[in-house]
């Protein structure tokens, strides 16, 4: 026995007080803790070069990122949530949804925007965890719905980038359906023989998972993004156990047959252009 | 001994005081008549039941919809088909999932694929079932007997009750997204009439997993939802305190649901629960189904899969240019 006995685990400051750093100037990757400019980390795609830590990003980011020139138009723009159930639990639901829109300048967790990747037309749905979680209401489903809509029209393919804790409470059973609904938009893009590819980025999971981020012509996913149906604690909790190294990780959900392949996010664009050959 | 719930407390007293007058009289411990105190007993019964059970709260509704003396899948299906039910067991990939039950059944005349969650009556029989929670090869195993029923163009019923799909760690290795994902896809496009009945509980994706149908109908007594009002409760506020809350927040009543446009219906049951009397609900769930199959039997394939498809690509509520 010592003499002493550490009864407080490492350094306890939390994390936000450790930030002296002033924020837009630098990155410290919370893997590895490596330091570089903001906009060494933006050239790098956001993504750690010690570690290759793919930093979460927004549907914008990823628009820029693989739209020629980041050059899109984008898709029905004006949808906003409404509050069919008039939710409330500690917050109103509308209340969310508006200090949500301010904080992020976004309107809802999926923009959809059309353009061309080397010069080949298609139309891509990204989610954005910023805004409420990425969660999945009625806005992310008739988006969706939408955006395959203008694929059809146009024959080009979809890509659907999916980062979302699962389906929106505050809309219950309407979030519910849009599982039904994007599953349904989906059965149509591929009676039209055209191609859906899934991009599976962290996180992906609950009624996201169940539905259109697993049903992809190809599933792709980010390196080591979490995905799955149920999210870790609640499968802690279900098991009793601690959890395996690397459960719920790409490259487990890979090696467990429910992916095609995982793609680094400077290599994406690319890799998209050369399935889209392959498969026109 | 029946089983009440905390809030049918006051029908329990009444049948208890019912139940020692009719002793007391048979000891001989009270003279004379007592056919009037009876009666007066059995109507307060009646008025009370009536009372409580058409003021009910969502929370009330959803401790309905787990009494553990209500039927399961197999109860409505052995008597739907008078026992001429032929169980279909495994997934063909891995293993059969208990708690999925399937196969096919006579309705009348009529062959039917007949696929549900199954919960357990005792507590052995519960962990058997799992609680009704299936596996990512309970789903696949409801799909393979889909795809049965339209090859040989038989329509499909499927009887939900489930507290959710399984969230355990194999459940997750073998695909549990996946499994519901492609349950959904497919039965957009199966070419015979589905249609979904909730019997009890219908929690998130675990329930939509095997709900898609031409016609979605609702039990009175039942929920459906994307999430249990205990979930709900823990995540939202953060304690487990607030499942009456919740309940009400989630608008997940059948009523709620139908106003909504999220169900096609609801059927009826008879007052006071479907644990009260079985039978009067299995013979009304039988002629819900006979009247709903024969009109969807009418319909071309095509257009059937055209009206699902739009029936559920309409649902959703937003601002915005439409």
């Amino acid at each position: 026995m010592g003499w002493f006995k550490r009864i407080k685990e490492g350094i306890t400051t939390p994390s936000q007080e450790k930030r002296e750093i002033p924020e837009g100037n630098w990155y410290k990757c919370p893997e590895c803790n490596h330091v570089l400019t903001s906009l060494e980390h933006a050239q790098n795609y956001w993504v750690c070069p010690s570690c290759q830590h793919h930093e979460r990003i927004g549907a914008g980011e990823y628009f820029a990122l693989l739209f020629d020139e980041g050059k899109f138009r984008e898709l029905a723009v004006n949808l906003t949530s409404g509050d069919p159930l008039e939710f409330v639990d500690t917050k109103k639901y509308t209340d969310r949804v508006n200090s949500s829109m301010e904080k992020t300048g976004l309107r809802d967790a999926i923009r959809c925007a059309s353009g061309t990747i080397h010069g080949e037309k298609v139309v891509i749905a990204a989610m954005d965890f910023r805004f409420i979680g990425g969660s999945m209401g009625s806005v992310v489903g008739e988006k969706i719905a939408r955006a395959i809509d203008y694929a059809i029209k146009n024959k080009c393919p979809f890509i659907c980038i999916s980062k979302s804790g699962g389906a929106r409470m505050m809309e219950a059973g309407f979030s519910l359906m849009q599982m039904a609904k994007t599953s349904a938009k989906l059965t149509q893009l591929s009676n039209a023989g055209l191609p859906y590819i899934s991009f599976l980025t962290d996180p992906t999971t609950g009624g996201v998972t169940a539905s259109f981020a697993m049903l992809g012509d190809l599933n792709i996913a980010e390196p080591k993004a979490l995905i799955g149906f149920a999210g870790p604690r609640v499968v802690k909790e279900t098991i009793g156990k601690d959890l395996p190294e690397g459960f719920q990780r790409s490259e487990f959900v890979l090696e467990h047959g429910f992916l095609d392949l995982i793609v680094e996010r400077k290599d994406l664009k690319d890799k998209l252009a050369l399935i889209f050959k392959m498969l026109s | 001994m029946a089983i009440y719930l905390d809030f049918e407390e006051p029908i329990k007293e009444l049948k208890e005081q019912l139940e020692k007058t009719r002793e007391l009289s048979e000891k001989d411990q009270i003279k004379g008549d007592i056919s009037s105190r009876t009666k007066e007993l059995e109507g307060l019964i009646e008025e009370t039941t009536k009372e409580i059970f058409t003021n009910l709260t969502p929370w009330q509704r959803v401790q309905l919809s787990r009494h553990p003396e209500r039927p399961y899948t197999l109860s409505y299906i052995e008597a739907i088909t008078d026992g001429n039910f032929v169980e279909l067991h495994g997934d063909r990939t891995v293993k059969d999932d208990k708690a999925m039950v399937g196969g096919f059944g006579m309705i009348g005349d009529q062959s039917v694929m007949l696929i549900g969650q199954q919960k357990g009556v005792n507590t052995k029989m519960r962990q058997f079932r799992n609680f009704g929670m299936a596996n990512p090869e309970g789903y696949r195993k409801a799909l393979r007997l889909m795809k049965l029923a339209e090859k040989f163009n038989k329509p499909v019923v499927t009887f939900i009750d489930t507290p959710g799909a399984f969230p355990g760690l194999e459940a997750e290795e073998r695909g549990q997204g996946e499994a519901i994902a492609r349950n959904l896809f497919e039965m957009i496009n199966l070419r015979v009439p589905i249609i979904c009945i909730i019997i009890g509980e219908g929690a998130s994706g675990g329930a939509l997993g095997i709900g898609i149908g031409d016609r979605v109908l609702m039990l009175e007594n039942t929920w459906y939802s994307v999430i249990s009002p205990e979930s709900c409760s823990s995540i939202l506020w953060r304690s487990w305190d607030y499942k009456k809350e919740a309940s009400s927040a989630l608008k997940l009543t059948s009523e709620d649901m139908l106003s909504n446009g999220l169900i096609d219906g609801i059927i009826n049951k008879p007052l006071g629960g479907a644990h009260t009397d079985p039978d009067a609900i299995f013979g009304i769930v039988k002629k819900e189904i006979q009247a709903h199959l024969g009109k969807l039997m009418k319909t071309k394939a095509d257009k059937r899969i055209d009206q699902r498809i739009k029936k559920f690509s309409a649902m959703g509520v937003f601002e915005g240019k439409k």
